[in-house]
């Protein structure tokens, strides 16, 4: 009856859950719940689909995604798909309930009754990069003069809608950025789409999350100001530019997605395996978060390049011999450089190592 | 009865004073001034202390009438879904006519609380002005004054003990406020400037920290420099609370040397918050500090990665609060399961608003952190995911909540796991939490979950509702099952008039009513408002056009988009704007 009970502390649960529905008026009460429950599982499943198709395709994502985020909103929320029913005579939740059903398979039929769909549509038609949530378009439909439904009046009313939601609380900035992403957000947006437990809708909505003004602007000038001092990206990607000696095109790492030297040197490998002559050696070393002297003598001597990175201060400096935190704090840029041209660093490395054996 | 009564009579009114003076908490002093008249009237004169949890149900003058001894006066304004901006900027809550009234009245009124009220330099200035022994001043939330307003309050308050602001909006004119303290203001005990945005003169801020040796908590903003941290805490070893400014500096220089042994030198401080501005590799000056520590607040340094923050709690072992960014992550908060046992309240916010990064936490930290700490009892945590799994495995393990606050990133995401509606998992915790008073709802959400609550929340006074529910079956379950319920706010619901118009006689019962995005008519909210005199129900538009046009072109079928009510003492509000309409 009630919905599938998860393994956890089940048992009892169960147990109280039909405790629950012994009493009659809650008996008929729980079946109609069921009732209900078994509409959200297809409107979830619609939900579902129209998610990945949103997800699969990076220029919908938040753009003209509001397309598809505005229905996804719409399934969603189990109300939002019945709002607007006060537009005709009589809200009854009878109707709402069956409306729902509909809803989702029938999105024009939300051009004849003229809820805030039909507005979506509009602004689709327009094609600008605003997002659309339930509750601002009806903001913008409930103080305008003419409530009753219209292709038109919803198209009269964007117009006004831009300013408002330039001034909504989430910057329209971040919706118009996917098209031209900055540099440091590139694995991100990427990360988003490939990544299958991202969350179904960005959601644009007004207040959503429900974090104070005060502290979304902290986040933002925070942000700003270590962007500055670290040139970093504070949500935590940290893309460095690599450069090989003799290959015709750097390439970019975020060094954030590493958790020790190990990874960093295998990702390397495979970035620029098609340039190098030599081979890198093995990095099968014990996880330890500094390269080891083995790794290094193996990238040393089995091969003709020296990983090097160029710090802070700008002097260039031998990767691995700080802490794996310090390196990622330091590190502006890295160079595969040739043996013949560390001259000044990996002699005295080796020497270093030999020293310690 | 009459025998208790008449022994009660025969204590002089003296007596019952001295007695009612213990009672501190308003909640008794209002049940004990119900009992009698004679009570009432000693009550009322000896009440020192008086709280309004929303401006509009009383005015000033009422207030004055009843508390003529008032000396302390909390007051709060605008509906919580203000925090979120769901309500238009100019709504009200301004708290001139109180000051207003308390100064021509000569209230001798010495602390001041506000929550979410609009304060302007004018009113600033007159409380500066009027009350001889004004000692503190606590601005949470609010907006409307500028560094002028508080520089008014520190030349003219000269028994200033406590200025407080929490997270105002404030216009910062950069006119040295701070240097408008006398040399002669000795009584700081607690100063608290982090929210400003501008400058501050150091040195000015300097010396009134050398002069004012009961200072116990000073919280800084992010213009403070280390190297004037390091010089304020060799002042000040005595802190209890410390809001660092800034809190990045070169590692190896000298400076941050000094402030390593300033802060080993402080060995009273219990509460660290600031790191406006951070340099990771700074955090370890402050561990000798953490051992201590009985409050953390790191949620406004989101340059901090995880592992620098796990390092930082590993040294926090009788944290009892602490208030954190989701950059801790899962494993961070693992960190803190083990570590923190004496934790009672925790905090997670988002890192990221615009939801293009990773930075967030699952059901599986907050399932770690219930297992790891017995004594949790308040929650508030933004999660990209959540399982009904973890909240029923969540409310076994931690019975105690009297507040919990889930919030998904996405509004109506299911369960991650079974995709199914979080209804059951809500529901263990209020089954399993006797003692809840407040709640937040986030995820997929049927009227199954407030089934569950209004049948097992019996103490809830605070519920809030986004994007959940079918029918108003719904909202029906929360208002006849929770019976203390004292503000209820919902946004984007399918409840409608049936819902509102069930139970009308509840609402008195209650402090407020918010619904925005239902699907309430306007000619329910008139009905309502036609019976319920003591009520005022308030329809909000946007803003321009007004309800002037809105009332012209509204037709009582149509939606209301936001709808405010709450009970009053004092009918309409004189000074709404014109696009609310007050029914």
């Amino acid at each position: 009856m009630s919905a599938p009970l998860l393994g956890v502390g089940g048992d009892e649960y169960q147990n109280n859950i039909t405790l629950l529905s012994s009493p009659t008026s809650l008996e008929s009460v729980c079946q109609n719940g069921s009732e209900l429950k078994e509409r959200n599982y297809m409107g979830l499943s619609d939900c579902s689909s129209v998610d990945s198709s949103a997800k699969s395709s990076t220029s919908d994502y938040s753009c003209c995604g509001l397309n598809l985020k505005a229905t996804e909103l719409r399934l969603g929320p189990p109300g939002s798909l019945s709002l607007g029913r006060g537009l005709e005579c009589c809200p009854e939740s009878s109707t709402a309930i069956d409306e729902k059903l509909l809803f989702p398979l029938h999105p024009l039929k939300a051009l004849v009754t003229g809820n805030k769909r039909v507005f979506s549509d509009a602004m689709n038609g327009t094609s600008e990069g605003k997002h659309v949530s339930a509750s601002e378009v009806d903001t913008m439909l409930s103080p305008r003069p003419s409530l009753k439904p219209s292709v038109k009046a919803s198209k009269e009313v964007s117009a006004a809608h831009q300013t408002k939601v330039k001034e909504a609380v989430y910057k329209a900035a971040v919706l118009e950025m996917p098209h031209a992403p900055t540099e440091s957000r590139p694995g991100h947006i990427a990360a988003t789409n490939n990544d299958a437990s991202a969350p179904a809708t960005k959601a644009q909505v007004v207040g959503w999350p429900p974090v104070r003004q005060f502290r979304k602007n902290n986040l933002t000038t925070t942000s700003k100001n270590n962007d500055e001092v670290d040139g970093k990206a504070s949500n935590g990607a940290s893309f460095v530019k690599v450069s090989m000696d003799g290959a015709p095109y750097l390439r970019k790492v975020d060094l954030i997605t590493y958790s020790a030297y190990q990874g960093l040197s295998s990702a390397l490998e495979k970035m620029f395996s098609c340039f190098t002559i030599g081979q890198y050696g093995s990095h099968g070393a014990p996880g330890a978060e500094m390269m080891n002297e083995s790794k290094l003598k193996d990238l040393l001597n089995g091969s003709e390049y020296v990983l090097t990175y160029e710090d802070k201060d700008g002097d260039w400096m031998l990767v691995g011999d700080v802490p794996w935190e310090m390196f990622i704090d330091t590190c502006k840029r890295l160079r595969i450089m040739k043996s013949s041209d560390a001259i000044g660093l990996a002699p005295r490395a080796v020497q270093k190592n030999q020293g310690k054996k | 009865m009459c025998m208790f009564q008449s022994v009660m009579n025969y204590f002089p009114e003296e007596v019952l004073d001295h007695v009612f003076d213990f009672l501190t908490s308003h909640r008794d002093r209002n049940a004990v001034s119900l009992v009698c008249k004679s009570w009432y009237s000693v009550e009322r004169f000896s009440r020192e202390k008086v709280f309004i949890g929303n401006c509009y149900a009383v005015n000033p003058e009422r207030l004055i009438d009843r508390f003529p001894r008032l000396r302390s006066l909390s007051l709060k304004g605008k509906p919580h879904f203000a925090d979120f901006n769901l309500v238009p900027h100019d709504w009200g809550g301004r708290v001139y006519p109180w000051i207003e009234a308390m100064a021509k009245s000569r209230i001798n009124l010495e602390e001041l609380r506000l929550k979410r009220m609009v304060v302007s330099d004018e009113s600033l200035e007159l409380l500066a002005k009027s009350f001889p022994n004004f000692k503190s001043l606590v601005l949470v939330s609010c907006e409307g004054f500028t560094t002028d307003g508080l520089a008014a309050i520190a030349s003219n308050c000269k028994f200033l003990r406590e200025l407080d602001l929490q997270e105002n909006e404030v216009d910062d004119r950069k006119g040295h406020w701070l240097s408008c303290f006398p040399e002669s203001c000795t009584s700081l005990v607690s100063l608290n400037f982090a929210c400003l945005k501008g400058e501050v003169n150091v040195a000015a801020l300097e010396r009134l920290v050398a002069r004012c040796r009961n200072l116990r908590s000073l919280r800084l903003n992010h213009t403070v420099p280390l190297e004037v941290l390091q010089k304020i805490l060799v002042q000040a070893p005595q802190l209890n609370d410390l809001g660092t400014g800034s809190f990045t500096h070169d590692p190896n220089s000298e400076t941050y040397v000094k402030l390593k042994n300033a802060m080993k030198n402080c060995h009273s401080i219990r509460s660290l918050s600031g790191f406006l501005d951070v340099n990771g590799r700074c955090l370890p000056a402050v561990y000798p500090i953490c051992t201590s520590l009985t409050a953390l607040n790191l949620s406004y340094a989101p340059g901090l990665f995880s592992n620098e923050l796990a390092k930082l709690i590993y040294h926090c072992k009788k944290i009892e609060r602490l208030w954190i960014l989701d950059t801790i992550g899962d494993k961070g908060l693992g960190v803190v399961a083990n570590t923190c046992k004496e934790l009672q309240e925790l905090r997670v916010f988002p890192s990221d608003l615009y939801g293009v990064g990773n930075a967030a936490v699952t059901e599986e930290g907050l399932v770690a952190i219930s297992a790891g700490c017995p004594k949790l009892n308040s929650i508030l945590y933004f999660c990209q995911q959540m399982t009904n799994a973890a909240l029923i495995t969540v409310a076994k393990n931690c019975p105690n909540f009297i507040r919990f606050r889930l919030c998904t990133l996405n509004p109506v995401v299911p369960d991650a796991a079974t995709n199914q509606p979080l209804d059951e998992g809500f529901g263990a915790i209020v089954q399993s939490c006797k003692g809840l008073t407040r709640l937040s709802v986030s995820g997929q959400l049927t009227d199954q979950v407030f089934l569950y609550i209004g049948m097992y929340a019996e103490q809830l006074e605070m519920l809030s509702i986004a994007f959940a529910g079918d029918s108003d079956k719904g909202m029906l379950y929360v208002l006849n099952g929770c019976k203390k319920l004292k503000k209820l706010e919902i946004r984007d619901s399918p409840f409608g008039n049936m819902a509102l118009l069930s139970d009308m006689g509840k609402y008195e019962t209650m402090r407020s009513l918010w619904m925005s995005s239902c699907q309430v008519t306007l000619g329910a909210c008139k009905t309502l408002a036609e019976k319920m005199p003591r009520l005022n129900v308030e329809i909000i538009s946007e803003n321009e056009g007004g309800a002037g046009e809105g009332e012209a072109r509204l037709d009582d079928r149509d939606r209301v988009e936001k709808m405010y009510l709450y009970r009053t003492l004092v009918g309409p509000r004189t000074d709404a704007p014109d696009f609310v309409w007050t029914l």
